[in-house]
């Protein structure tokens, strides 16, 4: 059975992004007919198809739905993730800049499931021209009774707003993305309490990634059961993989998650370019530990990829081929991380620093073999110690490289010297 | 475990390395971003109004090209929060300019994806190019360069963001020419989002 794409299927055409296009290929038919549902069945629904988040995490969708307290007497709010921050991960962009009544209406309906009258779609700041085509939708979905007041008659105000970021990777994460959509800086927060109970503005929340929202209107319209049955056991429905690095046709393609690892680098991005060979894949964003190519004829599903030691994380692949020096790739993570730890945990801001201290040291030439000792005691002391998981995910390229690639280090202590400076990089 | 003691620390120490804010000209919004900001603050409950903070920075650079020190006093007045607030988040995100920038910032993508194509190279070229280094402006003021982590376009690697817009694959040897295209052609040298195809039509 050929897999037709659900998410991305009308991308491609010219104004895709716009209200009659999207209406043309069914936009709003999955809000109609869940407001025809009462929202616990909605909920229910989300739930039975087993849908999991696609920020990264994989928690099921419905389960967090089901959090919120029914009864409170406060408002309720639904929280739409597009801070897309995660190094290698560009999904979300496709689906907001060219099926963005897609994601309001995935919103529309968690509003009604929980209900909440108003979602904030938390865009990081560089998609500037992707929060005008959103506004824009948001507008035309409006005056013509998708959106705002009273919604088909059926007596459901909802009203979404976009929020733009300021360029903070760390927003990306659930309590830090509240606490900047507060107008505070995008720190984590301490938890227990949850967002569900206690979220924006101290209202009870549900936040989701785009893509997880974006999933929604099919599960109504297609039923639970059409989703789950898309990819192996828990691991339903279709889904976004973001291909980038040294392939030939880097991209986000659809697929369902019973694809392997290698048929999306072979098949879907065309293989290693320039007749390379394949050294090191990053499944699932720069926090998820490096894959060999042994390892990658597993399913690219949230559980076959942690079988295979590593993380599905936000679907984000990042290729590198033999002419890479691995100790220089995880500098160059690690680089990022220390610029974008939010400094509120100690382990994890300074812990940053130290790395690519002795990183930049092993990498120019001037390490000594305890330095790796040192660099596994640094890591060791990160993961687990921080309020949020930006803590594990720094510590993930720098343990998996030394695991893989230990001997590649040691190279460079040896020869006190980079043995890979590949001609696409500076000279030190 | 201890540090050892012998290890050359090319950064020095870590220090929170704190920057004045320049304190600018007195400031106050035009009526239209007044009336922009007034428009946001109606997006959230009326006794939260400290989430239009982030929108009314954004109006502040917009109009002046960087956030000053009067700037941060006037958002604090009319948002309701103090000054040092202000700074407080103008200092934490890293698209807010608190030193006055030149008329284009080039962003250069920085991490893996846009490294693995290049990146470093690009930097290179466009140093060299402008006889500056990452995070300083050119004499002419007319151009920034910065280097920045992740802009969410790895597919289009490396990309630059010249200060809203992307331009994408841009090859080490084609920064030059970048720079001679945005001083001959302005903002429409750049090619901006792949994604964009009505405009590029």
């Amino acid at each position: 059975m050929a897999f037709e794409p659900v998410l991305t299927s009308f991308v491609r055409e010219p104004n895709s992004f716009t209200l009659d296009v999207a209406l043309g290929h069914g936009a709003y038919e999955g809000l109609r007919q869940a407001l025809t549902m009462a929202p616990a069945q909605v909920i229910e629904t989300v739930k039975a198809s087993g849908l999991r988040g696609r920020g990264g995490a994989g928690f099921p969708a419905g389960m967090k739905w089901g959090f919120v307290p029914k009864d409170s007497a406060k408002p309720k709010y639904v929280c739409c993730n597009a801070d897309e921050s995660e190094p290698g991960t560009f999904k979300d962009h496709v689906l907001m800049e060219r099926n963005p009544h897609l994601v309001l209406e995935g919103c529309a309906i968690a509003c009604y499931a929980i209900g909440a009258k108003v979602s904030y779609i938390y865009i990081r700041g560089e998609f500037h021209h992707v929060a005008d085509v959103l506004e824009g939708a948001i507008a035309d979905a409006k005056a013509r009774g998708y959106l705002g007041h009273n919604i088909f008659g059926s007596g459901l105000d909802c009203d979404i707003f976009v929020h733009r970021g300021a360029g903070a990777y760390e927003a990306g994460e659930e309590s830090a993305l509240l606490e900047s959509l507060e107008g505070k800086r995008a720190q984590p927060r301490l938890r227990p309490p949850f967002p569900a109970v206690v979220g924006l503005y101290g209202c009870p929340t549900v936040i989701n990634n785009v893509e997880t929202l974006a999933n929604v209107p099919a599960i109504i319209t297609r039923g639970p059961e059409w989703f789950a049955a898309l990819g192996p056991d828990k691991n339903g429905g279709p889904k976004l993989y973001c291909i980038s690095g040294h392939v030939a046709r880097p991209g986000v393609y659809e697929a369902t998650m019973r694809t392997t690892v290698r048929q999306l680098i072979d098949d879907y991005a065309g293989g290693i370019r320039n007749g390379r060979a394949l050294k090191a894949v990053i499944p699932g964003g720069s926090s998820t530990p490096v894959m060999l190519p042994d390892a990658i004829d597993c399913e690219a599903s949230y559980d076959g990829i942690a079988k295979a030691g590593s993380m599905l994380g936000s679907a984000a692949m990042i290729v590198m081929d033999d002419s890479t020096c691995m100790v220089w790739a995880a500098a160059n993570l690690i680089h990022f991380y220390r610029h974008e730890s939010c400094g509120k945990c100690t382990p994890c801001r300074e812990g940053a620093d130290w790395m690519l201290k002795i990183l930049l040291k092993i990498e120019r030439g001037d390490g000594e073999m305890r330095d790796l000792d040192l660099l596994q005691s640094v890591a060791n002391n990160i993961t687990g110690k921080t309020l949020c998981p930006f803590g594990d995910a720094e510590v993930a390229p720098v343990l998996s490289t030394l695991q893989h690639f230990r001997h590649e280090y040691e190279a460079h202590i040896r020869q006190g010297r980079c043995p890979l400076p590949a001609d696409w990089r500076c000279s030190p | 475990m201890t540090f050892h003691p012998k290890m050359p620390y090319d950064t020095g120490l870590h220090t929170s390395g704190r920057r004045v804010p320049e304190q600018g000209e007195p400031f106050a919004f035009t009526p239209e971003n007044q009336a922009r900001l007034d428009e946001i603050a109606t997006r959230y409950p009326p006794e939260r109004r400290r989430s239009a903070l982030l929108p009314a920075l954004y109006l502040v650079q917009r109009q002046q090209g960087y956030i000053s020190g009067h700037a941060m006093q006037y958002v604090a007045d009319a948002i309701g929060v103090t000054p040092a607030e202000v700074e407080d988040v103008v200092s934490y995100y890293a698209m807010f300019y608190s030193q006055p920038v030149g008329k284009y910032v080039l962003q250069v993508c920085r991490t893996l994806s846009c490294a693995l194509n290049g990146a470093e190279r690009v930097t290179e070229a466009l140093s060299a190019k402008l006889g500056i280094k990452p995070g300083e402006t050119d004499s002419t003021g007319m151009f920034t360069l910065m280097e920045v982590e992740c802009l969410g376009a790895c597919d289009r690697a490396p990309v630059v963001m010249v200060n809203d817009d992307w331009h994408e694959c841009l090859k080490p040897g084609d920064a030059a020419k970048l720079v001679d295209d945005l001083r001959a052609k302005g903002p429409d040298a750049v090619t901006g989002c792949h994604l964009c195809i009505e405009k590029r039509a």
